[in-house]
């Protein structure tokens, strides 16, 4: 069984986009976090077939392993809705579903329309190699950037995300009535 | 042209994300459509990248970028999710309403 690339990628895009329309319209929230990861690996796929390698393996670590995990606990922490009562208009729902469609049929007519300086040969380059040289020459700086930028991020999530315990509130209530106290023996 | 191939699917990955974003109730829904729109976004670079800087492959270095900033994102907002479900017992958004005047 060969497969050339046009195939493959035919296909890759038919399970993204059925995968990417069951995220939108599954009524039942956990199994569109499933289906989301099969949209993120099929991109994964269609990056090998890009000759990026490289970027594949960290959409399928970075995407699939920790942020649609991220997205399954937080799915599960969260109590089950039930159906919520916001009546949608029709003139609204009809809004909402061609805003969409006519933004995509703006893009496929520039699309189609526009030529592409494509350049003819396609050289075939070590891409790990070629991203490490760019990390560590011209894009340090922003390297080291968005690193500071995951720490804070990181910090920002635990500080935001702790519980406020209630003993904290205790011990200052009863600080709090041994002053009184302390004053009223004063 | 194979490269319109993949731009294609990236804008059809683009507006099925903003459909889920204008349209979902659910906010982790919300957030998975936001994904789904840096996926697109990923895409194009990507592509552009391979067909248009095949020696110096730029848009690869910023797709990671955009990867490493999407963790960030993913990890702050989960975070304000479940404060918001805490504290107000629900994801519907459209019962969270405190910075609305």
């Amino acid at each position: 069984m060969d497969f050339s690339p046009e195939t493959l990628l035919i296909f890759l895009e038919l399970f993204i986009i059925v995968t990417a329309l069951g995220v939108v319209l599954t009524p039942e929230v956990l199994e569109a976090a499933f289906l989301l990861s099969g949209t993120l690996s099929g991109l994964a796929g269609v990056y090998i077939l890009l000759n990026a390698d490289f970027v594949a393996a960290a959409q399928i670590v970075v995407y699939v392993g920790a942020i649609n995990v991220l997205i399954v606990f937080a799915i599960m922490l969260v109590q089950k809705q039930l159906d919520s009562d916001v009546t949608v208009n029709g003139t609204k729902q009809l809004a909402q579903t061609l805003i969409p469609l006519f933004l995509f049929g703006m893009f496929v007519l520039a699309i189609t329309d526009t030529n592409w300086p494509i350049q003819s040969s396609l050289p075939t380059v070590e891409t790990t190699e070629a991203i490490g040289k760019h990390l560590f020459t011209d894009y340090l700086l922003p390297f080291e950037v968005v690193s500071i930028l995951l720490l804070l991020a990181l910090i920002g999530a635990i500080v935001i995300a702790r519980r406020d315990l209630p003993i904290k509130d205790k011990t200052i209530k009863t600080y709090s009535t041994s002053q009184l106290s302390i004053g009223s023996k004063d | 042209m194979i490269l319109e191939n993949y731009i294609i699917l990236s804008a059809s990955l683009f507006c099925i994300g903003l459909y889920g974003l204008i349209t979902s109730v659910n906010i982790i829904r919300a957030f998975m459509s936001l994904e789904l729109v840096f996926n697109a976004i990923n895409l194009n670079f990507v592509a552009f990248s391979n067909f248009m800087d095949g020696e110096e492959i730029k848009g690869q270095v910023l797709s990671l970028f955009i990867i490493a900033i999407a963790a960030a994102e993913a990890a702050i907002g989960l975070a304000l999710i479940l404060t918001v479900y805490r504290n107000r017992n629900t994801v519907d958004g459209n019962n969270i309403d405190w910075l609305k005047w």
